[in-house]
């Protein structure tokens, strides 16, 4: 079962929050600002929110990727 | 010039004890006939052909820079790489020590570089790698003797070049070496990909230790059986440690692993004091109650089970008369310092946490409060990082209020040790903060 | 009549993408600055940012084709976006066409930009530092005289002015403390 996760580059994060913001189901963020991601697949219906995340990340530091299938 | 040294016995020239890598070293330096007398010649290694590779794997020999690492399946996930991409590889040595307490790599290099150059020689070979590159700290004292022995060889196929690297905790990571080496800033990058997928000039590298090229020296003369013979199933063969802290003799020693950690200390001339922990495995490794410790196994496995860690090989022991609480803070102060400052959770966190811990030294604030927010802290440090610094940290830190629990709880509850604030471990200060002080 | 019809409308429209184009590059500043507000979070200053270079496009592009299509001023469609040609003060409308010019690179970029990279994205959109004020001396160059000397006209350049360089000074000023970490300062536990 092939899914979704998220991953971010934590060199390229600069603790700006929006994804925390468009994705608050998945996405939490540490008391200095860094995201905190589920560790679970992105459900199906939150697919089209999770990128919008990435796309609205200023640094591009979020990224959905394929997990190899289980 | 003729120097007079025993030659090893006619029939079997394979190091029969303990000592291997340090066999021998009899002067200093130890110059290229001398070593090919005693240990023979390095067999030619076929190039890019399996056989070594095959060789080191049989021989369980794992990583000695501290992640323990299966060299035979490194070497495998090179030489695979480098197919797919259809590239020569490359060779990286670390002789960098970047572990504060640990002297093992320097002493090497200088009584035994030979044999870490016909390792790193033996493994470009059969990788089919068309580039040797050793990476050193700058201003080592050891380079002198690097460049001494790498010039003798001049029959070598691929001359090393040497690399100096700025002398940071974080800049010998496998992934700041090959950023050093291709960009000039010692800092580690975000992976995926690894180095051994995409490394030096993007091609698959090998880094390796250079305590663990020099085994691999042994073994390509003297077998995998060979090597097996000494050591544990996990842990197989010798290993150099540093041994230090309250014993009458600190220094390396050559021990085989598996030797109970109480037995390391008594070849170090015993304990010259009582102690209450001994520290294994460097900053980078964990504490061990005295009690505890002494019957654990210097063995990866073993090691783990008792909550600590081989890392870089080393045993420091803590004399009772210093307080676990503030070495620890101190220890933290330094990795915090010593972060590369790339990463969120590594660059806040771990300052943090070190300040709660002097917080708790110092007796400032609500005490037990700052314990529950250094705990929570501590949980958001693993894995959220570019490289395993926060990781380290936090193994460290969860380390020491397990051993030093009580200590802890007594600083909490207002009533610190009598020797708090008082500093036993020769901790050096951290580097250069800004972002010039990785170049 | 419809000849003075496309002309106010090019004035009127090319005013009016000045007033979104500040309205952009103030919240671009602010965004940078990581501004946010309970009712202003920073998705939203960066969506309105976006949404107002987008609306800031719609209302140029009716200026610049009511500017082109109007014979009185003899400007060409090639005098759009190659600067400093045309036979109407060549100079002061040639500005415009830079401003264009450097708009639709930031455009363009913006619009790719999960394919090129932030470090090449970021390299372009700082032009739109240099094309708001290359903007606003292209309306005040190409402003009738009528216009040059109307109270009202001279408000709304200066308040633009103003409000861009509010939104600037506070951009240079607001420092999070990444920014700072990152270099080596000090870091407050």
């Amino acid at each position: 079962m092939t899914g979704r996760r998220l991953r971010v580059d934590p060199i390229a994060c600069a603790a700006h929050g929006i994804c925390a913001e468009l994705l608050p189901e998945l996405i939490d963020l540490d008391e200095w600002g860094y995201p905190l991601l589920s560790t679970h697949a992105v459900p199906r219906r939150l697919t089209a929110e999770a990128e919008r995340a990435v796309a609205g990340c200023p640094t591009l530091a979020l990224h959905l990727e394929r997990t190899a299938a289980r | 010039m003729t120097r007079p040294y025993p030659s090893p016995a006619d029939t079997d020239p394979a190091p029969a004890g303990v000592a291997r890598l340090l066999s021998a070293s009899l002067e200093r330096p130890a110059d290229l006939a001398a070593h090919l007398a005693w240990f023979g010649p390095l067999p030619s290694v076929e190039q890019g052909s399996p056989t070594l590779t095959e060789v080191v794997d049989r021989s369980g020999l794992r990583g000695r820079g501290g992640a323990g690492f299966p060299t035979g399946r490194k070497l495998a996930a090179v030489a695979a790489a480098a197919d797919s991409a259809g590239c020569r590889p490359v060779v990286v040595a670390n002789g960098c020590e970047g572990e504060p307490v640990s002297s093992k790599d320097h002493l090497l290099l200088e009584v035994a570089p030979h044999l870490v150059l016909d390792g790193a020689a033996a493994v470009a070979t059969a990788l089919g790698a068309d580039e040797v590159v050793f990476c050193m700290h700058r201003g080592d004292p050891t380079i002198p003797w690097l460049r001494a022995a790498t010039a003798e060889r001049t029959a070598e196929r691929i001359t090393p070049r040497l690399v100096e690297v700025p002398p940071r905790y974080v800049a010998s990571e496998e992934s700041a070496l090959v950023n050093f080496i291709d960009n000039g800033v010692g800092r580690p990058t975000t992976k995926p990909p690894r180095p051994y997928e995409r490394g030096v000039h993007g091609r698959p590298t090998l880094i390796a230790n250079v305590e663990t090229l020099a085994h691999l020296a042994l073994i390509a003369r003297f077998g995998a059986e060979w090597f097996r013979a000494m050591g544990t199933a996990d842990s197989p063969g010798t290993a150099l440690v540093t041994v230090g802290g309250a014993v009458h003799y600190p220094g390396v020693l050559e021990v085989e692993l598996g030797a109970p950690l109480g037995a390391l200390l008594d070849l170090a001339g015993g304990l010259a004091e009582p102690a209450q922990a001994l520290l294994v495995g460097g900053i980078g490794g964990g504490w061990l109650p005295i009690d505890r410790a002494v019957g654990v196994r210097l063995d990866h496995a073993d090691l783990r089970a008792a909550g600590a860690s081989l890392g870089v090989a080393s045993v420091l022991a803590m004399p009772a008369t210093a307080c676990g609480v503030t070495e620890t803070a101190r220890i933290a102060s330094y990795l915090a310092g010593e972060s590369a400052r790339q990463c969120g959770p590594c660059m806040f966190g771990l300052p943090a946490v070190a300040a709660d811990l002097w917080a708790l030294i110092y007796a400032v604030g609500d005490l037990p409060g700052v314990m529950q927010r250094l705990n929570r802290r501590l949980g958001l440090l693993p894995g959220r990082g570019a490289c395993g610094h926060p990781d380290g940290f936090t193994r460290f830190v969860r380390g020491a209020l397990d051993t030093f629990g009580d200590d802890f709880r007594d600083h909490c509850h207002g009533r610190p040790c009598r020797w708090a604030g008082q500093s036993w471990l020769p901790v050096p200060t951290a580097g250069d903060p800004t972002p010039a002080g990785w170049r | 009549m419809i000849g003075h019809a496309l002309w106010y409308s090019s004035r009127a429209t090319g005013l009016v993408s000045l007033l979104l184009l500040t309205g952009t590059v103030v919240l671009g500043a602010l965004n940078t600055g990581r501004f946010s507000s309970r009712g202003w979070p920073r998705f939203a200053v960066a969506a309105i940012h976006r949404n107002l270079s987008l609306i800031s496009v719609a209302f140029l592009a009716v200026h610049v084709t009511t500017a082109v299509i109007d014979p009185y001023a003899g400007i060409g469609w090639l005098d759009v976006i190659v600067p400093f040609g045309s036979v109407y003060r060549p100079f002061w409308l040639g500005l415009g066409a830079v401003a264009g010019d450097l708009f639709i690179a930031v455009l363009a970029t913006s619009l790719v930009r999960l394919r090129i990279g932030v470090r090449a994205w970021r390299v372009v959109h700082w032009a739109g530092y240099a094309c708001w004020p290359i903007a606003v001396l292209h309306g005040l160059g190409t402003a009738a005289t009528t216009d040059r000397h109307s109270g009202w006209f001279l408000a709304l350049d200066l308040s633009c002015v103003a409000a861009v360089t509010v939104a600037t000074g506070w951009r240079v000023i607001a420092v999070h403390p990444d920014t700072q970490a990152r270099k080596g300062k000090q870091v407050a536990p």
